[in-house]
């Protein structure tokens, strides 16, 4: 306990949480955002939409059941995480667990963080740092350690996100008969799991790629999730438009939805305090209605189509139980459509799933 | 078949079926249970009548219902009653097992059908699918999913036969049985003439098992209305491994040692199960999960209000029965309001920023002659529920509000404990102070752990307690410890003016 260095986590109104450190020791900043998930903490550290994000978790209790070893399937895909590496810049936490328990961990939290050199704080009193940031909205922090360097704020959503977690080289994956491209802008592995489920095999592409100038007969289109703003992506949105021509099924998730939304030609807003857990109530719509199926969705985005923007051909798919957010738009002829939650879960629940169904079925 | 189906605008009065007296295994969270479901008739503007002899219960007082029959919940007064006052629905799950076995009965024999009584909520065929122990593993099997397997027994004959088939240890269990009664575990064929004998005094079918002793026991709180939407409440973590009765165990909420993945494949699970079976309101759905792998069995499907959806509409706010009720009339979940907010509907799963700990109270000692070692039926009179930022602040809250002059896990009264090995294999309600006896006579985590099987996750932080008394024991003051944590934590509370120490449930 006498080890432990203290630190302040310093948001950009003013206000200082004091706490201890149990990560990597270096000064660190980003956006502050918080996430209501009660456990899962392998699969969000890993996922590629937190780039840039100081990640504070509401549930206190964290490092319970450990991390597990990175093991790789057949395809080279991760067993346990979303993605090869952590992508939070720093983890929030109220109770870090220093004895873990579990049959498949193979390390701590804390040995996994100081591996990664991802700073880890506990002892902050996260119910009233939530409060502030859903009061005031997500914002601006930095995480200094006493009596060591300060370091400047920075809003990581004014850099590409995208650019910086994206694939840099085409990679393929299975060998099933549809063609599917999928447009890695920070994709979760558990997309490409869930997608190769399918008699598919897919080609994954950087966020920027022209991927209709491949000279390949894609038999449909998979625009990944991912981090940041996606009006800096607008490269991606012009290759989407392009797509369309083609009039070949389209799928998208998260920042998947704000590309296809923004093809479309709606408008994607920031959010207050975003959508972070897993258990954002979503209902499905038709033609303009609500119909009587709903569904607990996971989630993490900090921004959002905005509804009244949607063109008059397209129109929403899904609507945020809670606040009427867009969470999804669909194409009112053609095969096109999207969700803003995240169908392949990993973590969260997984009702959604059957989506990846609906998109190969159209294939 | 008898149409159980309904038209919402038909049902003017509605016949509740409440829990009878009070008894161990069986008590004061049914009144919970059907005070609520009365509240949401009322709410309704439905005419309600409430069959309950016991009149200490919230629900026999005056208001609650419009009109109270004290009576006995057996098919002879309860068809007395519906001849008398002809009501248009009946609700049956909300009076734990009396209200449902009596339901059962009433449906069987046809009473409900000669006088025009619609059965709100669950189906009785899959309320039978899930009381029924050979339908219920039949019912499952047809989805993939594990259940028990058990071998129904009408003789002592037939359960040693049984029981040599699956290999001991086995444990033997009563069927449509309250809080366990007349179950227990085997390790030969001398202690199953004991138990099988006693079972079959209770009930005329007794269900021999593969015993999974040292398992992790989850449960999961689901609801279902008629569109066929889903949610999971709340999630449940026995401190107990399996072989312990859920009534007796310290439970906790959300689950502490499962994984994402283990905690996910439970959810959906559950409710591919729900769905399977057509239950239309609330279930539990009880699980045990091998502690070295994700393979799992489920124990049970409770068709109706239980302990433990009291306990999960406490631990989380949302109100199980209310809504259940609701669901029963005809809603669908997206058209209620979730009862947090006010603003939001009732179709969405609490998320805790806050642990929850129920300790199980025991009064033994007023019974002469009882066996104070814990199994699989319920022994215990009562329970706490604490709630903290951390275990040990829970765990703490809930020993010391016990009542039975406990300070919390550590600085009480001397236990005498001659055998603390066999203290701990062989648990009485005196456990968790045996385990607090146990670390303070050296014993490590892991030697606790091989004779509990308790996770070891939760064996860490009760240690964590006595290394902070032991360490503690050294100073005078307390301000001597952790002076600089004690410095962040003034500087922390000085800082920020607390706006409200109310839990956040977003």
């Amino acid at each position: 306990m006498q080890n432990e260095k203290a630190v302040s986590l310093i948001l950009d109104d003013g206000h200082v949480f004091h706490g201890y450190s149990f990560g990597f020791e270096k000064p660190v900043n980003g956006e502050v955002v918080f996430n209501t998930a009660m456990m899962g903490y392998p699969e969000s550290l890993t996922d590629p939409s937190y780039s840039g994000q100081i990640l504070v978790t509401t549930f206190p209790l964290v490092g319970n059941y450990g991390v597990p070893a990175a093991s790789h399937d057949a395809n080279g895909l991760s067993c346990f995480y979303e993605s090869e590496k952590i992508h939070v810049r720093a983890l929030v936490v109220s109770d870090y667990s220093k004895q873990y328990s579990h049959w498949n961990a193979a390390k701590s939290l804390a040995d996994w963080l100081k591996e990664q050199q991802v700073v880890g704080i506990e002892g902050i009193d996260t119910r009233e740092l939530t409060k502030v940031l859903r009061e005031k909205g997500s914002m601006k922090g930095k995480i200094v350690f006493d009596g060591g360097e300060d370091i400047e704020f920075e809003d990581p959503n004014l850099v590409n996100q995208v650019a910086i977690v994206s694939t840099q080289e085409v990679k393929h994956f299975g060998n099933g008969k549809k063609k599917v491209c999928l447009v890695d802008m920070g994709v979760k592995q558990n997309i490409i799991r869930c997608l190769l489920r399918y008699d598919v095999n897919i080609t994954m592409v950087p966020w920027d790629y022209d991927f209709n100038q491949m000279g390949e007969a894609f038999d449909g289109l998979f625009i990944s999730n991912g981090p940041g703003d996606p009006n800096l992506c607008g490269k991606t949105v012009e290759h989407v438009k392009e797509f369309m021509k083609s009039g070949k099924p389209i799928y998208g998730i998260c920042m998947g939805n704000q590309i296809l939304s923004l093809a479309a030609g709606a408008e994607v807003k920031k959010l207050k305090y975003g959508h972070r857990g897993h258990n954002q109530p979503v209902q499905r719509y038709e033609n303009g209605k609500p119909t009587t199926q709903c569904f607990i969705t996971s989630q993490n985005h900090g921004f959002a189509v905005d509804n009244a923007t949607i063109p008059a051909d397209w129109e929403p798919l899904f609507i945020n139980m809670n606040d009427g957010s867009n969470e999804g738009i669909r194409h009112k002829k053609m095969p096109w459509f999207s969700a803003q939650f995240h169908p392949e879960a990993s973590s969260g629940p997984t009702d959604t799933e059957f989506i990846f169904k609906e998109f190969v079925n159209l294939l | 078949m008898y149409d159980t189906t309904m038209t919402n605008d038909k049902i003017k009065k509605v016949l509740l079926l409440g829990s009878g007296a009070l008894k161990i295994g069986e008590a004061g969270e049914f009144d919970y249970s059907g005070s609520q479901a009365l509240k949401a008739l009322k709410e309704e503007g439905i005419e309600s009548i409430l069959i309950n002899p016991n009149i200490a219960t919230v629900q026999t007082s005056e208001g609650v219902a419009n009109r109270v029959y004290f009576l006995p919940v057996t098919p002879f007064f309860v068809e007395k009653v519906i001849a008398k006052e002809r009501p248009d629905g009946i609700l049956l799950s909300f009076g734990g097992q009396t209200a449902l076995n009596c339901g059962v009965a009433l449906y069987q024999s046809g009473v409900l059908e000669k006088y025009n009584v619609k059965v709100l909520g669950t189906p009785v065929q899959a309320i039978m699918d899930t009381e029924d122990r050979e339908l219920f593993v039949e019912k499952l099997d047809e989805i993939n999913v594990n259940t028990i397997k058990s071998h129904a027994c009408n003789t002592l004959d037939e359960a040693r036969k049984a029981a040599a088939d699956l290999g001991y240890p086995v444990i033997i269990r009563a069927a449509y049985a309250l809080g366990g009664l007349g179950s227990g575990f085997c390790d030969n064929e001398e202690e199953l003439n004991v138990v099988g004998t006693k079972a079959l005094s209770f009930s005329p079918q007794i269900l021999v098992e593969k015993s999974l002793k040292g398992w992790k026991e989850v449960e999961y709180e689901v609801v279902r209305d008629k569109y066929d939407n889903c949610i999971t409440v709340c999630n449940m973590e026995n401190f107990d491994p399996l072989g312990i009765h859920t009534g007796e165990s310290i439970v906790v909420a959300p689950s502490q040692t499962l994984s994402n993945r283990d905690y996910h494949k439970l959810r959906e699970l559950s409710i591919k199960i729900i769905r399977h079976i057509g239950i239309v309101g609330e279930c539990n759905v009880q699980y045990a999960y091998d502690p070295n792998s994700e393979d799992y069995r489920v124990i049970e499907v409770n068709a109706r209000l239980s302990r433990s959806s009291a306990l999960a509409s406490k631990a989380t706010g949302y109100p199980l029965a209310f809504v259940a009720a609701k669901l029963g009339l005809g809603y669908g979940l997206f058209e209620l309001k979730n009862s947090v907010t006010k603003t939001t509907s009732a179709f969405f799963e609490p998320a805790l920023d806050y642990i929850v700990c129920k300790i199980p109270r025991w009064d033994l000692g007023k019974f002469q002659g009882v066996d104070r070692e814990l199994g699989s039926s319920m022994k215990s009179v009562g329970e706490v529920m604490a709630i903290g930022r951390t275990f040990e602040e829970a765990i703490q809250k809930g020993l010391r509000m016990i009542g039975q002059g406990m300070h919390g896990f550590l600085e009480n009264k001397v236990l005498q404990v001659p055998d603390i090995d066999k203290a701990l294999h062989e648990p009485t309600d005196k456990r968790i102070f045996v385990i607090s006896k146990a670390m303070k006579a050296g014993y490590t985590v892991e030697q606790i752990h091989e004779l509990t099987k308790i996770d070891k996750w939760f064996l860490e932080k009760l240690k964590g307690i006595v290394d902070t008394d032991n360490e503690l024991q050294q100073y005078s003051k307390v301000e001597c410890r952790w002076p600089s944590r004690l410095t962040h934590w003034l500087a922390n509370s000085l800082h920020r003016p607390t706006t409200s120490t109310s839990p956040t449930t977003v």
